[in-house]
């Protein structure tokens, strides 16, 4: 697999200085209408990689925001086959890294090949799938791969170094670092052991270490300085835009 | 077979944030389950705490009338009335051992919840139980008795308000908690080592039943029937019969109304495969992998999934899986009150519903043992709004 661009994406704002930004949405969001061009504005305001939901009815790792969202989506009649073809008619007007998040049922029922085939034509640059470890991700990793589009591995507070250095092995695209032992939502605070644990995934992975779950303000970041690569934001996003304002706005702290 | 797999069921598929404890019960069921401490304390709480062995009673009524021997394994004798405290006990035990303050646990018929309640004061841990929004209220009565046991009832208002919601629920507070609670699951499903620790932990109730079987007849059972929600009374129940070749096996799944499309609890026969909960198993879902809702008379059985060794049983041919719909049971219960004396819960009335509705091509003589996974005192305000609905 050649260089993703998910990583070229985050290193290209490192070397600018800044910490990459990664917004989420979950795919159709806040309605069906509305949902590429809150997506395309996104990628005008400075998201490095845009990540969107691929919802799902039962969320384990989602707090109650994305959860409230993802549902809202699948009943305005959201699934992958439109995220996917939608994505494909308007890929040539983001910049930005593409990735999907979801949970492996829905993938699974799509049929992984024709998943890996669809999004590597839509320019679908990597997949975080939730609900899916190491030992249970294996094929489908060779699968994506072979389709240029990495997949993502999440770690933890509790993600052991034997265990970090299982995804360190053969992760492309960047690691995602968990801040919290929760769910998704937006915090106040993070963790004190979260620096300890960034450090040890910054030791043992090659590739970019992105920051999730809990991130609300950038004020959150400066006491890791230099551990974050990239940070995800979803919930303070979803909020934002359910209260009516644009992501342009959103954004702009941020930047 | 791949380790947490029953052919292509099974696994862990769960957030990596969960592996750590996953990995951690493993452990403890290979070091702290197998010690003589636990063991011997375990068969101790088994005999004095739940009241086994329970009883095998032999249906002398109904045989007459249906041509062949019924019996019932009596789990409704169980301390607590059903089957559920065979586990709860065996976790809660284990919990401690591990040095772990808390129990989680979700619940559907609030049986579980109720026996992870009645356990956890048993043993001085902490309980907090979650119930979706709709069994709350239609087994108030069972929420009742976890609070008097100490529990703390958290309602599940999110998605379909009922089982699998309650599971989504406590597998985020395990996220949280992992470090001073176990969850303790309730039914042989979910992410591996939980169908493995489960069965292991009901086994007990085949192991009886096969003894005092063979005790009063000097031979094996022609038929073995239990309900399938979950799974966990019937894997329990089944466990040492499959390698019985003579004995024929059988699990019960809930039809809902029977009506064509209903929704119904019936992944084995009706759903397809897929991963939910911590499993790759028989699911229902739509085709776009969106799990739907289930339907089912009886609280205990409403749930889109199934453990994935049944779907292994079912598939390899060994164990057969029936449907029984809501009518069926709910005749099943009031018959088995009328002609012995006996309340069934519902979720076992689908059980007996099979011995009923099957009469004319079970052999006569046949000896069928059903498992009577619990009472049904709980399920009085089910069956009153059923009759005012159906009639009588
Ligand atoms: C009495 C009784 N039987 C059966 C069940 C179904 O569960 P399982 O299939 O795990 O035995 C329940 C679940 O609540 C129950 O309360």
């Amino acid at each position: 697999m050649k260089v993703s661009r998910l990583t070229e994406k985050i290193k290209e704002s490192n070397a600018k200085g800044r910490t990459a930004l990664v917004p989420f949405l979950p795919g159709g969001y806040p309605d069906l209408d509305k949902f590429w061009d809150e997506i395309i504005e996104l990628d005008k305001n400075g998201a490095d990689v845009i990540e969107i939901g691929m919802p799902f009815s039962d969320p384990v790792a989602d707090g109650p925001v994305v959860e409230a969202a993802s549902l809202k989506s699948l009943e305005n009649g959201v699934n992958l086959k439109w995220i996917i073809s939608g994505l494909k008619g308007c890929r040539d007007k983001i910049d930005a890294g593409v990735l999907l998040m979801g949970y492996l049922n829905p993938v699974l029922q799509y049929g992984i090949e024709q998943f890996a085939k669809d999004a590597q034509e839509a320019g679908v640059d990597g997949l975080i799938i939730a609900d899916m470890p190491y030992e249970e991700g294996v094929e489908i990793k060779k699968i994506l791969a072979e389709h240029d589009i990495s997949l993502v591995p999440l770690v933890g507070l509790n993600t052991s170094r034997e265990r970090m250095k299982l995804y360190a092995k053969d992760a492309t695209g960047f690691v995602y670092f968990v801040s919290v032992l929760g769910t998704t939502g937006d915090r106040d605070t993070l963790p004190e052991d979260v620096k300890k644990g960034l450090e040890m995934a910054q030791e043992l992975f090659d590739i970019p270490v992105a920051l999730g779950f809990g991130l609300k303000r950038p004020e959150q970041l400066v006491a890791l300085d230099g551990l974050v690569d990239a940070a995800v934001f979803g919930s303070a996003l979803i909020r934002h835009v359910e209260a009516g304002k644009s992501c342009r706005e959103f954004m702009e702290i941020w930047k | 077979m791949k380790k947490g797999y029953y052919g292509e069921f099974g696994g862990q598929f769960v957030p990596e944030l969960l592996m750590p404890p996953l990995l951690e019960l493993e452990e403890a069921m290979k070091t702290i389950m197998k010690s003589a401490e636990f063991c011997d304390e375990y068969t101790r709480l088994l005999t004095d705490f739940i009241g086994r062995p329970t009883a095998m009673t032999h249906c002398r009524n109904l045989s007459r009338e249906l041509g062949f021997n019924l019996w019932l394994k009596r789990e409704d004798l169980a301390h607590t009335g059903a089957h559920k405290i065979n586990n709860t006990v065996g976790q809660a035990l284990l919990t401690q051992m591990m040095g772990k303050t808390t129990l989680l646990a979700e619940t559907g018929a609030g049986q579980h919840g109720v026996a992870t309640a009645c356990a956890a004061s048993l043993l001085d841990l902490d309980c907090e139980i979650y119930m979706g929004a709709v069994d709350v209220e239609r087994q108030s009565h069972n929420v009742k008795r976890m609070e008097l046991f100490g529990a703390k009832v958290v309602p599940v208002e999110s998605g379909t308000k009922t089982l699998k919601d309650a599971i989504n629920a406590a597998m985020r507070k395990w996220i949280a908690d992992q470090e001073t609670t176990h969850y303790c699951f309730g039914t042989a499903a979910g992410a591996h080592p939980f169908p493995l620790l489960v069965r292991e932990l009901q086994s007990i109730i085949g192991r009886e039943a096969k003894a005092q079987f063979v005790e009063k007849n000097g031979k094996l059972p022609d038929y073995v029937v239990a309900c399938v929600g979950g799974g966990s009374n019937a894997i329990g129940m089944f466990h040492d019969f499959v390698p019985e070749e003579s004995v024929k096996i059988i699990g019960v799944e809930a039809g809902g109304t029977g009506e064509p499309g209903c929704y119904n609890s019936a992944p084995i026969s009706l759903g397809t495969t897929g991963v939910l909960h911590g499993m790759n198993t028989k699911l229902l879902q739509t085709e776009e992998g969106q799990i739907l809702p289930s339907h089912s008379v009886s609280a205990g059985l409403d749930y889109p999934g199934v453990g994935p060794e049944h779907v292994y049983l079912h598939d390899s041919g060994r164990v057969e899986y029936a449907i029984i719909n809501d009518g069926q049971a709910i005749n099943a219960f009031k018959t088995m009150c009328r002609k012995e004396g006996i309340l069934p819960a519902l979720e076992s009335s689908h059980a007996v519903a099979w011995a009923l509705e099957n009469k004319d091509s079970i052999p006569a003589g046949s000896n069928v043992l059903v498992n009577l996974s619990g009472r049904g005192d709980k399920d009085m305000d089910i069956f009153e709004k059923y009759t005012a609905e159906y009639g009588n």
